[in-house]
């Protein structure tokens, strides 16, 4: 099937292009993008005007949570929901149930997301087995069996040998290592930000610290190791000022930020509603406008959900008891346009380029351009449409996101993968 | 002034108006508490059930006393958490009290919000017997009443609340109920017991017991657990007494008809001497005696707000 | 339509059927040793205390008076839109083995008296309970009657009887509102 998408404002980071243009489809790949493409016979032709059309967005981190919690997401229903969102890549984060930590579990379960993903989605692999932290995983294996990324997501590898022996073997290997910066002995049992609003609900609090301080090790680590560290989901300003500094010294560091970071302050959290505990959790105004900063300035090169699907019973009970995490493949397009682009944080380029190119290339897929050749992974985006995103509307398994009932403005109309239409007038085929 | 809610979930979420409300209609059900007959038929046929998540001897016989003064039927369950753990969910559990009719949940759990929870999830009034370091608004409440019956308008009194702020409900509740009608309070502890933003409170905040008591007209001093959160705060407790006790010797330098109250159980000779407990100033006792009145009043101010949103 | 307001009586008539009141309760039960009145609030209250103090005049000696907040003891409080004031008790004597007159504006359905018959008993165990009532507007739900009647004025269950007293409302009169 060929597809000629025409008169869209066609964004392609990788290639430094913003104009408008009509782009041809064919046989999985991007055929042909210019001025006034001729519709060959048999082409579909679609009118983008007024629409972006951009790369299909990458997002190195969620968790389908398969194996083991299927009934909270699937990589079926995981990847609907990422579609969704405009979402054409994801990683897959190992922490399952059994953590995926050796080359014959990454190898079945790319299998698998072959077989039942409606998206590409990628392995990683733990770094320590069974993500205790104590003993490393193999690897090279990892790498060999095609995981992108090792990481004990989830938790932070705490041992500093440690630490410092996976970061070695994941340079050797050419394997991206993913860091989710907590010193647990610093948040302890905290469920939300340390600050007025944890003293005020009564709830432990998570200084900001626990995650800085070890922000500040990894980059120690890759500065002296000069291999490439990737900090996850960064939450405060400190973390994005320190990032910043190693950047300009030259350390091998790339960072990722979630939408919920630099929308939500811990103010969120006055009613113990369980769908604004997430690890990290909220922080304050001055860390919601760092993060923004820190995303316009290239401190922080990436967008990443932290999809974290959880059911109702995992939810619905006490704010300390409640599991950490929320949804975010279908909202993070339209609450990174309302907060980043219509706010005038940053342009379209630079927000596409979070979504797409950039993760692309720290992932080392051949995903996120609009090149001649490349795969026709495409997202259409209307940036005026408007979506009251209900319960019901939720495509995940899960329906914990702290955006439930929002309008949302900027949606993604039309998603090819590999060419294939798969979401088509802003609705899943 | 009309009282309208279904629960009391905290005195954060009230207004002056409303405590002085509760606080007035405390007087009547005072007045029933120490008569001979100290029971009214207002709320017969009604049943209260006593959720404690959280083993409380005293907070629980004051309700459960408060609801059968006022002719209430009252079940009281105490649910080890260990159990809840088991599978059930604390909406579940709630909901299936409330199925047998029950028209009013006292809720005491470990967790902050859990009553605020419950109160959404069931149709039920919820009143909260305390939640983590959350709230206790009667505990807070009948602080007030105490304080108000000893030295009348609490409106410009010098109140400071001694000891474990941080982990303490009960520091939270007197600080939101205290500022709100206008007193001045001062909240006093060593300097790891003093939480984040508490700055934010409008309230004084002092490391020296002298200081706080200097002035004070009521001191409220809070019970130190250290089998719990306080353990890795301070060195011993010998050492917490030397510099944070309240004994009669630090009282001579206060105003001499200073308010001692304590919310109790107390660690005679950690928080304070067995002087001053017994001692004139203190008003420990005759608290838990208005602890009564004031449930009565929230057990039957929540009731007919409900009855009336039928 | 404008509402019809008819005085059935005026600060001089109340002030003529209160001495009567006092003048029956002196005849009835004057020579009692532990004679006392307590009134309903609001307006029984100051009913109580004119009667108390017509009827010490009268005997010649301190008559004990008292007030009964009966919020805690009515029946309806499922059918209130509006949550009822709540009024304190003031007795300060002990009713035990006494003579109560219990005194109101208005006796209508009995229920308000039926609360503070159940109030007054809960206070102790007084020998014998009389009623005095300014008005009875007849409507009885319960089987009580006025030992002591200022007056009975036949009404219609549309009809309000209002009644006005200058401790709290300015002036003394009864009124009756058709609506």
């Amino acid at each position: 099937m060929k597809y000629l998408i025409k008169n869209g404002r066609c964004i392609d980071p990788a290639n430094n292009l913003d104009a408008v243009a009509d782009l041809l489809l064919s046989d999985g790949k991007i055929e042909n993008i210019g001025k006034k493409i001729p519709s060959p016979k048999g082409a579909q032709t679609i009118d983008a005007q007024g629409m972006i059309v951009a790369p299909g967005f990458v997002d190195m981190h969620v968790h389908l949570r398969t194996p083991g919690r299927e009934d909270v997401e699937t990589l079926e229903s995981g990847s609907r929901a990422a579609l969704k969102g405009g979402y054409t890549s994801v990683l897959m984060m190992p922490n399952t149930d059994p953590a995926v930590d050796t080359p014959e579990m990454a190898r079945g379960l790319k299998e698998q997301a072959h077989k039942e993903s409606v998206v590409h989605a990628y392995v990683s692999g733990a770094v320590t087995k069974g993500r205790q932290g104590a003993q490393l995983t193999d690897i090279a294996g990892l790498k060999a069996a095609g995981a992108l990324a090792v990481t004990d997501d989830g938790c932070c590898v705490a041992d500093d040998g440690i630490f410092r022996k996976a970061l070695r073997e994941s340079a050797r290997a050419g394997l991206l290592l993913i860091d989710h910066c907590e010193d647990s002995k610093i948040s302890g049992k905290g469920v939300m930000n340390e600050s007025f609003m944890s003293t005020k609900l009564g709830m432990r609090g998570m200084p900001r610290q626990a995650e800085y301080e070890m922000v500040r090790r990894d980059i120690e680590y890759a500065r002296g190791l000069d291999a490439l560290v990737h900090i996850a989901h960064v939450s405060c300003k400190e973390s994005c000022d320190l990032i910043r500094k190693a950047k300009k010294a030259g350390v091998r560091v790339t960072a990722e930020a979630a939408p919920h970071h630099f929308t939500l302050t811990d103010e969120a959290c006055a009613n113990y509603d369980t769908r604004t505990k997430m690890n990290p959790p909220l922080r304050a105004d001055y860390d919601v406008k760092a993060i923004k900063e820190a995303l316009a300035d290239g401190t922080l090169d990436a967008i990443a959900t932290d999809h974290a699907p959880h059911g109702l019973h995992d939810k619905y009970v006490e704010f300390d008891a409640a599991s950490f995490g929320v949804i975010g493949l279908e909202t993070a397009l339209s609450i990174s346009v309302m907060e980043l682009v219509n706010k005038g944080v940053l342009d379209w380029p630079r927000l596409i380029e979070l979504l797409s190119s950039a993760p692309a290339k720290i992932l080392g897929i051949p995903a996120g351009t609009l090149s001649k050749g490349a795969p026709a992974d495409v997202t259409v985006l209307d940036p005026k449409a408007e979506l009251l995103y209900t319960a019901e509307e939720v495509a995940s398994r899960s329906k914990n996101s702290p955006f439930i009932d929002w309008k949302l403005t900027g949606l993604a109309m039309e998603v090819f993968v590999s060419g294939k239409r798969l979401v088509s007038g802003g609705q899943l085929v | 002034m009309n009282w309208n809610r279904k629960d009391l979930i905290g005195l954060e979420y009230l207004s002056a108006a409303e405590i002085e409300h509760i606080l007035a209609a405390t007087d009547s059900f005072k007045q029933v508490t120490t008569r001979s007959i100290k029971k009214v038929p207002t709320l017969r046929g009604k049943t209260v059930a006593n959720l404690f998540f959280e083993p409380s001897t005293r907070t629980s016989a004051s309700f459960e006393l408060a609801a059968k003064r006022l002719s209430c039927d009252v079940l009281t369950l105490n649910i080890a958490t260990s159990s809840v753990k088991k599978g059930e969910t604390l909406v579940d559990t709630a909901r299936n009290i409330e199925a047998m009719e029950v028209d009013t949940l006292i809720v005491r759990h470990g967790a902050a919000g859990a009553p605020a929870m419950l109160s959404r999830a069931v149709k039920a009034c919820v009143i909260n017997a305390g939640d983590g370091w959350h709230e206790h608004p009667t505990q807070g409440l009948l602080d007030m009443y105490t304080l108000r019956s000893r030295l009348g308008d609490i409106k410009g009194l010098r109140v400071s609340i001694i000891g474990d702020i941080a982990h303490s409900r009960v520091a939270r509740s007197n600080i939101w109920g205290l500022t709100k009608l206008g007193a001045q309070v001062t909240v006093c502890a060593p300097p790891v017991l003093l939480p984040v933003g508490i700055e934010k409170f409008g309230v004084k905040i002092t490391t020296d017991l002298d200081e706080a008591i200097a002035g004070a007209d009521a001191i409220n001093v809070l019970r130190m657990q250290f089998e719990r959160d306080c353990a890795q705060a301070f060195p011993s407790r010998t050492e917490y007494f030397r510099k944070y006790g309240v004994t009669q010797e630090r009282l001579q330098k206060a105003k001499h008809d200073i308010v001692v109250m304590h919310p109790g159980p107390m660690n005679r000779g950690i928080e304070m001497s067995s002087e001053v407990a017994d001692g004139p100033n203190s008003v420990i006792l005759e608290q838990v005696t208005n602890g009564v009145a004031v449930r009565m009043a929230v057990i039957y101010l929540t009731a007919t707000a409900k009855e009336a949103s039928l | 339509m404008t509402d019809k307001k008819t005085v059935i009586m005026d600060s001089a008539a109340m002030g003529k059927t209160l001495s009567r009141l006092a003048h029956e309760i002196v005849e009835r039960r004057g020579d009692e040793p532990g004679l006392a009145i307590v009134g309903i609030k609001t307006r029984g209250a100051y009913i109580a205390a004119r009667l108390a103090d017509k009827v010490s005049e009268l005997a010649g000696k301190k008559i004990e008076r008292g007030y009964l907040g009966i919020t805690l003891y009515r029946d309806d409080l499922s059918q209130q839109s509006e949550q009822p004031l709540m009024h304190s008790t003031e007795v300060d004597f002990d009713v035990q083995g006494r003579t109560i007159i219990l005194a109101d504006d208005v006796l209508y359905t009995g229920r308000t008296v039926r609360c503070a018959l159940d109030a007054l008993i809960d206070l102790g165990r007084p020998a014998r309970i009389e009623l005095a009532v300014l008005v009875d507007r007849g409507h009885r739900e319960l089987p009580i009657r006025a030992d002591y009647a200022g007056k009975n004025i036949p009404t219609a269950k549309s009809e309000l009887v209002r009644v006005r007293m200058k401790e709290c409302d300015g002036a003394d009169e009864v009124v009756v509102e058709r609506k």
